[in-house]
């Protein structure tokens, strides 16, 4: 059974992308038969580059696949290299993984009450500044060059990125070289770029990557905050594939594809620009400089990581604010007084999807979490490492855009005649959760002794006996974190869940999600006050729970 | 050498372990019930491996041949839990989650007629004998040195070993401990007639234990 692990994992990523694609690539030639698609033709490309906007839906996708990575990882990288040792680095690191788990459409939304005409921001501002004594009459959120867009996903991208850099950098000794690059006169940030990040860059390529593919092809932070007309490419084709005329399905579908070239030319320029730091980088690194502006790329780097943090952090503030504010003037700071009334009236209506996402989270995260220990279980018994290949497998969900597959899913399921449904979100959310537990656990699970099973075994234990009552046990703290992670994953997804549950198995994430375009303050900032809340709570369970089971244990501690 | 003797005991006949063409481990020996064969080397000699090919956990990166007797019975294809092999570490791996009572219970054996009750009197009167009594409930991170090698040592006679491997389990210990520990161990595994494979570098440990010495590499 457990030899079967692997398969099942390998048939749990690849399998849902895959066919979704074919799901995509056929009706994109005009193969759909349940629409009397029968043969191949290239109407639907015609009349999708018809379509007014394209062009800008395109440039505006390609631009944030390429923008967001690209200034996160500089803010991450800027932070790492001036930082580290100093009181706020270990402030703000440790700020940041509670940060990671704000689901992206709550961030979105927060972001967008911090900087919109009549946001904090603004408020903060006016009238002393600024002049105004009623909000201006600008497009700041929703501009057409989507610019609120790409900062809503940079200021999501950095933490996951920033943890990301952190799991992987003590396995380089940054230490060690950065003493002996100090030993030979290198200032601390220069000496941090010239021996650690082309070390760390390797390591953290994967996850750029799925940053790339993610802010190339988002919806629901496109939808919050990006340009709605035209909208960027992935939000025209969830348009196109949710029109009541279903044949625009043919041109959903060739927009998928699109969709697919797009981030795999981001990501082919992105491989571009490596080769060209690569050969440039080269020079600069022999070249001896010391580093001339190390302090002011030091504080750069530690102001944007700050105000990437507290942009997450006081737009939650927002939401809470919002959430429980009666009457509110601008430019008053603070309404004029507060009230439970929009709680109140949405507590009735929030009981369900709530309750719907808990659910779907639940199953999604056992049904990975039972996958991921089956593969890290049989991998220690075989004492066989999966390589480099099975790491890219992990990240192909992530890495492919959701868009694409997840409509090719829904057209195709479509025609095996499955019902799309609670059960299929499950299914799906499986798709994305299963990587981050993997990411979450497998490194834990490879560094517990062996010694210990060992002991167990020749105590007079099977390895069944030795799994259960020593391994999962030693290792419930990982594992509860994985969980938690694992549950911050389903509860954030919007577009899984609308798409393969046909707009029917309604979550928090997408009810607040639909309130974007309905614009009622009050009311989106109690959705995504408690689409922020339900991880939070997981990581607490996470938190709480091996203390108080294992408070008595103290050698559980160091475990953890 | 002459083939040894089959009967009683722990016998390794004709055990070749290699890695990748080189021979690391060309072993013949024969440890009589109560008997302790120490066997010594630097670093990285073997020594490790050679006890990972008895217990039942030799890396299949390696290449193993040979019989490991146990009582006349060839035991090397059978897995670790069925050895009756036990096995003492460097450090005492008193398992974090469990009491110290829970560890001793983990490896005793369920025997028929043998309830609950028996097993919990035979894990209590172990504590006692050891000058552990009182210890059943107590959180294992919270002993001393000693204390745990004792509780480590009673896990693994609770467990009705037919042989005993012993890892360098006295290098972790404080030098003022290690001589205590030595003969509480060594005389443990005398009275209980079991045949016992010691690996150390330390020559102390060889004279202490008082039986043949094998230079390993």
């Amino acid at each position: 059974m457990l030899r079967l692990a692997p398969i099942v994992a390998v048939a749990v990523l690849a399998g849902p992308v895959l066919a979704g694609l074919a799901g995509v690539l056929l009706p994109a030639f005009g193969y759909l038969p349940a629409l009397g698609g029968e043969g191949l033709s290239l109407l639907a490309w015609r009349q999708l580059v018809a379509q007014p906007g394209l062009a800008q839906s395109v440039a505006v996708s390609l631009a944030s696949g390429l923008l967001v990575p690209l200034v996160a990882l500089g803010i991450v990288f800027l932070f790492l290299a001036g930082g580290s040792g100093t009181r706020l680095f270990a402030l703000i690191r440790g700020a940041m993984s509670p940060l990671l788990a704000v689901p992206h459409a709550a961030a979105a939304f927060g972001l967008a009450f911090l900087i919109a005409p009549s946001g904090l921001l603004a408020r903060l501002a006016s009238p002393w500044l600024t002049g105004w004594l009623r909000p201006p009459d600008l497009l700041i959120v929703q501009d057409p060059a989507g610019l609120a867009m790409m900062l809503g996903l940079v200021v999501k991208e950095v933490p996951f990125l920033l943890l990301m850099s952190l799991a992987a950098l003590p396995q380089l000794r940054p230490q060690a070289r950065l003493a002996l690059a100090g030993s030979l006169g290198y200032r601390p940030v220069a000496a941090w770029f010239k021996t650690v990040a082309p070390g760390l860059y390797p390591l953290v390529r994967l996850p750029v990557f799925a940053a790339i593919a993610y802010a190339s092809s988002v919806v629901d932070v496109a939808l919050i905050l990006g340009p709605s007309n035209p909208p960027t490419l992935s939000v025209a084709v969830l348009r196109w594939f949710n029109d009541p005329d279903l044949s625009y399905r043919f041109v959903a579908s060739a927009g998928a594809v699109l969709q697919i070239g797009v981030t795999m030319a981001a990501l082919a320029l992105w491989w571009g620009g490596e080769l060209l730091l690569a050969a440039l980088g080269r020079a600069w690194l022999e070249g001896g400089g010391r580093g001339r502006i190390d302090h002011a790329l030091a504080w750069c780097g530690q102001g944007a990581m700050l105000l990437a943090g507290s942009a997450l952090l006081f737009g939650l503030v927002g939401l809470a604010v919002n959430s429980v504010a009666g009457f509110w003037r601008f430019p008053h700071l603070l309404p004029e007084h507060f009230t439970a009334r929009h709680w109140l009236a949405a507590a009735p209506n929030l009981a369900g999807p709530l309750g719907t996402a808990l659910l779907i989270a639940g199953l999604a995260t056992v049904l990975s979490l039972a996958v991921v220990l089956a593969v890290l279980e049989n991998e220690t018994r075989g004492a066989r490492r999966p390589g480099q290949a099975a790491l890219w497998l992990l990240y192909l969900p992530l890495i492919v855009p959701q868009v694409a597959f997840l409509s090719g899913l829904a057209i195709g399921t479509g025609m095996l005649s499955l019902r799309p449904g609670f059960w299929l979100v499950v299914a799906g959310h499986v798709v994305f959760v299963l990587p981050y537990v993997f990411l979450s656990l497998s490194e834990p699970y490879r560094r517990l002794d062996p010694r210990w099973v060992m002991a167990a075994r020749t105590l007079g234990a099977g390895p069944d006996r030795a799994f259960w009552t020593v391994r999962l046990p030693m290792l419930s703290t990982p594992c509860l974190t994985a969980a938690a992670v694992g549950m911050a994953v389903s509860i954030g997804q919007y577009l899984a869940t609308q798409v393969l549950g046909a707009g029917r198995v309604a979550t928090v994430t997408t009810e607040a999600v639909a309130l974007a375009s309905g614009g009622n303050r009050r009311v989106i900032g109690v959705w995504a006050l408690a689409q922020a809340v339900l991880p939070a709570l997981g990581f607490g369970v996470a938190l709480l729970a091996p203390r108080l089971v294992w408070r008595q244990r103290r050698g559980m501690r160091s475990l953890g | 050498m002459a083939a040894p003797p089959t009967t009683g005991g722990l016998a390794l006949r004709g055990v070749r372990i290699g890695l990748r063409g080189t021979t690391l481990i060309d072993i013949d020996a024969a440890i009589a019930p109560g008997e302790v064969l120490t066997v010594m080397g630097r670093s990285g000699a073997g020594k490790s491996t050679l006890l990972a090919y008895i217990a039942g956990f030799l890396d299949p990166a390696f290449s193993a041949a040979g019989e490991v007797l146990l009582d006349g019975a060839a035991i090397q294809l059978l897995p670790a839990q069925a050895r009756g092999v036990g096995l003492l570490f460097q450090d005492p791996l008193l398992f974090p989650h469990l009491s110290v009572g829970g560890n001793l219970l983990f490896g005793m054996p369920r025997q028929a007629g043998a309830g609950r009750s028996v097993r919990w009197a035979m894990m209590l009167a172990a504590l006692d004998s050891a000058g552990l009594a009182g210890f059943e409930a107590r959180d294992p991170a919270t002993l001393s040195g000693g204390q745990k090698a004792r509780a480590a040592l009673l896990r693994l006679m609770l467990s009705r070993p037919r042989a005993v491997l012993l890892d360098e389990p006295f290098s972790a210990l404080d030098a003022t401990l290690r001589d205590d520990i030595r003969t509480l161990v060594f005389g443990q595994i005398r009275r209980a007639g079991l045949p016992c494979l010691l690996v150390t570098h330390d020559a102390e440990d060889a004279a202490s234990a008082g039986g043949t010495v094998i230079e390993l590499g």
